[in-house]
């Protein structure tokens, strides 16, 4: 495996898709990597598609609607930018521009008539969130440069995320031309070329880690780049290395504890003792299933690792500013490789 | 003080036909049903236990290599008298093929299943895993051959699609929007037809360049072939739902102890309440309960203080870091007990690694009946021998 760290392709791409089974904290990562992308004054969009409003939960703010707004400034006076995409919005978005559908589609939506329409073809949602997001990313300023450094898109679990970015297959849902399609193709581009990278968030686990293998397998046959493996959650481990292996199938020298507690000056009863001794236990044998799961990541391929730690109180909005400074001192957003804005 | 959760005198009791477990993705719903079924019927109650999609291991244990799609038994399980295991793992396209036959002339079920719009249904509209999960739990109720039935459900993201879906799949079929689409002229009665005129035939119009004509004629084909049968599908899901509401109907909600987990077991929970559906409790997996009573502050300020013993030293930190997260689990769970009183809990000590065998749900299922909170008794099972 490569060592930790960022890599200049990652830097190039100005596309960053976030994906990691449920449960590993992917839309955390989002948030902070877009903070990371965003220091030094540069501004990022962190995108989020599935309806869920974990933007507005993570920062700590009212629930966002369909535009883009400012909901964090980055070290360094950067800015982070929030979009929650919602198919329906967009879908009317288009009826507006190519149809004049007007006041009629605000009636059809409450009739479900919009909802219905993405449900009869599965393709046409993910057509119209990855549409929307390919849009903000190839939108430039009035100086011609884009108007995002980075977007960053909390994208659906592993399990769904080759077929949400795998637009090509669902346009076989749509009819082969019109405005839509038009849109679909440029979407195909954006997605496939450099510009796009998926990156997946991992615990040390063991499903996780088969799911995250599986799905870089999945990316790279649907001809999608995966960008880094961001290892989440890591936990300290105490454990002389020597003492582990030992320690994971229940070894572990009581005696040897309270002696060294003794050099302390501190006795502690047996049963205390035994608690410590079972928590040891316990402790080696997550650490034995760490490296296991990391060998495994490793066995993988050769892609860039990132790592963040587990944060005891739980992420807040102080705590996702720790998470970017661990990625930025990890290389995320090398300044001189950055794209525009540099 | 929270109520305890008595696992054992929910499986134990016969007026408990039917466990749902519930919670949003990643959190061991579907080991927690194994491992609820795998007790109690080693507790004497012949048991089925439906899962969904369950990890491949886990579909070992249960003897679940292949997709029957009807309950097989679990052999090496030591039952009390009357008890017996069966596991069976959802076959969502299978079970809807089979709904369709069942409600319908053949050559009419043929032509819904050749019907490529029925293949989209079948296989990826966002509710039909929950749907078929529902159909099925009528089908193994309907039998009578079951004291108990644990059912796994899909892993949405969100728990509450667990009961929305089948309602949002009802209103997709029962076809009322596609007559519109194919034909706008005629459906929907006057009334309808006024309010949306302005905008419905172009919105049709629309819909037909987006989508292609050939797709609306096939779902309209399938629509008009479904028709039929429809009222049979709907009695079905409303039955079902009925034995969902009946008091020997129990919902488990199952959270990690992570905020996310936790918040969707809240909407949960007040969503059971609301559609007045029976709760049996939380089930909190997971935890990491402390094992030897010593501060957090105590233990690293020991630490600080060891001469030349790092195993002490390193057991010491260890412990400091499981009582700071101890502590934040315990937070977490009275911020959520705090707006929930009612709510019994039970906490399941994490076990590491995946679990890979009968007797891995063994344990599971001892420390659901425990509640893990007085760590003594996972203490006393993980004592080394020495």
């Amino acid at each position: 495996m490569t060592p930790i760290g960022w890599p200049a392709a990652l830097s190039a791409a100005r596309l960053h898709v976030v994906t990691g089974k449920g449960g590993t904290g992917k839309s955390t990562v989002a948030a902070a990597l877009a903070l990371a992308l965003a220091t030094d004054g540069r501004r990022t969009l962190l995108v989020e598609v599935e309806g869920r409003q974990g933007i507005a939960q993570l920062f700590d703010s009212p629930p966002l609607p369909y535009e883009e707004r400012k909901i964090a400034v980055a070290p360094g006076g950067g800015e982070v930018r929030a979009l929650a995409v919602d198919a329906e919005a967009a879908l009317l978005e288009y009826f507006e521009l190519f149809y004049r559908l007007g006041m009629a589609g605000r009636t059809l939506r409450r009739m479900g008539a919009i909802e219905f329409a993405t449900t009869l073809a599965p393709g046409l949602r993910d057509v119209l969130l990855t549409g929307k997001v390919k849009e903000c990313v190839n939108r430039t300023g009035p100086d011609g440069r884009p108007a995002y450094d980075a977007v960053v898109l909390d994208a659906p679990p592993t399990g769904r995320v080759v077929s949400f970015l795998d637009v090509t297959k669902a346009m076989a849902d749509l009819a082969r031309s019109g405005p839509i399609h038009s849109q679909a193709e440029g979407v195909v581009q954006v997605l496939h070329s450099p510009l796009t990278v998926v990156h997946l968030v991992t615990l040390l686990e063991e499903l996780p880690v088969t799911e995250t293998l599986e799905t870089v397998d999945e990316l790279v046959a649907a001809d999608l780049r995966p960008g880094a493996l961001i290892v989440n959650r890591v936990r300290p481990q105490w454990l002389p290395d020597r003492s582990v292996a030992a320690a994971a199938n229940g070894r572990v020298d009581a005696e040897r504890i309270r002696a060294g507690l003794s050099s302390a000056g501190v006795d502690l009863p047996p049963d205390v003792i035994d608690g410590l001794v079972a928590e040891t236990v316990e402790h080696a044998v997550r650490v034995n299933a760490e490296s296991t799961a990391l060998h495994r990541l490793a066995e993988g391929g050769e892609h860039p690792r990132l790592e963040l730690p587990q944060l005891v109180d739980g992420v807040d909005l102080g705590s996702l500013y720790d998470l970017a400074a661990a990625l930025v001192e990890q290389g995320v957003g090398g300044r001189a490789l950055s794209g525009a804005g540099a | 003080m929270t109520p305890t959760l008595d696992v054992d005198a929910l499986i134990d009791d016969p007026r408990t036909r039917v466990i749902v477990c519930c919670g949003s993705g990643g959190v061991g719903k579907t080991t927690t049903s194994a491992a609820l079924a795998v007790r109690a019927a080693e507790r004497g109650r012949r048991t089925v236990v439906l899962t969904i999609d369950p990890a491949r291991r886990l579909a070992q244990a249960l003897g679940l290599e292949a997709l029957e799609n009807e309950p097989g038994r679990v052999a090496d399980v030591t039952t009390a008298p009357g008890g017996e295991l069966h596991a069976m793992m959802l076959d969502m396209r299978r079970t809807f093929d089979e709904m369709v036959q069942t409600h319908s002339t053949p050559e009419r079920a043929d032509a819904i299943l050749a019907n490529p719009f029925y293949q989209t249904i079948s296989s990826s509209f966002s509710g039909t895993q929950e749907y078929m999960a529902m159909e099925k739990l009528g089908q193994l109720a309907a039998t009578g051959q079951w004291d108990l039935i644990v059912v796994d459900t899909p892993p949405s993201r969100s728990a509450l699609d667990f009961l929305d879906a089948p309602q949002r799949m009802s209103n997709f079929l029962d076809g009322r929007m596609i007559r519109l689409l194919s034909a706008p002229a005629r459906a929907g009665g006057r009334g309808l037809r006024k309010i949306v005129s302005a905008g419905f035939g172009l919105f049709a119009k629309a819909v037909s360049t987006i989508l292609g004509g050939q797709m609306l004629a096939d779902a309209s084909a399938f629509v008009q072939a479904f028709d039929t049968m429809f009222g049979g599908f709907r009695e079905r899901a409303e039955a079902t739902y009925a034995l969902l509401r009946s008091p020997g109907t129990a919902f488990l909600v199952v959270a990690a102890p992570e905020p996310d987990a936790l918040r969707e077991a809240a909407y949960f929970v007040d969503r059971l309440s609301a559609e007045g559906m029976p709760l049996a409790g939380l089930v909190l997996n997971r935890t990491h309960p402390v094992l030897a009573p010593l501060s957090a502050t105590r233990a690293r300020g020991v630490a600080e203080n060891v001469r030349g013993a790092p195993l002490a030293a390193a057991v010491l930190r260890l412990h400091a870091d499981r009582v700071d997260l101890a502590e934040r689990e315990e937070r977490l769970l009275t911020r959520f007990t705090g707006a929930h009183r009612e709510v019994a809990v039970t906490r399941v000590p994490v076990v590491s690694g995946a679990v890979a065998d009968l007797d891995g749900l063994r344990e599971i299922g001892a420390r659901l009946a425990a509640d893990g909170d007085t760590g003594r008794a996972a203490a006393g099972r993980l004592r080394p021998a020495r």
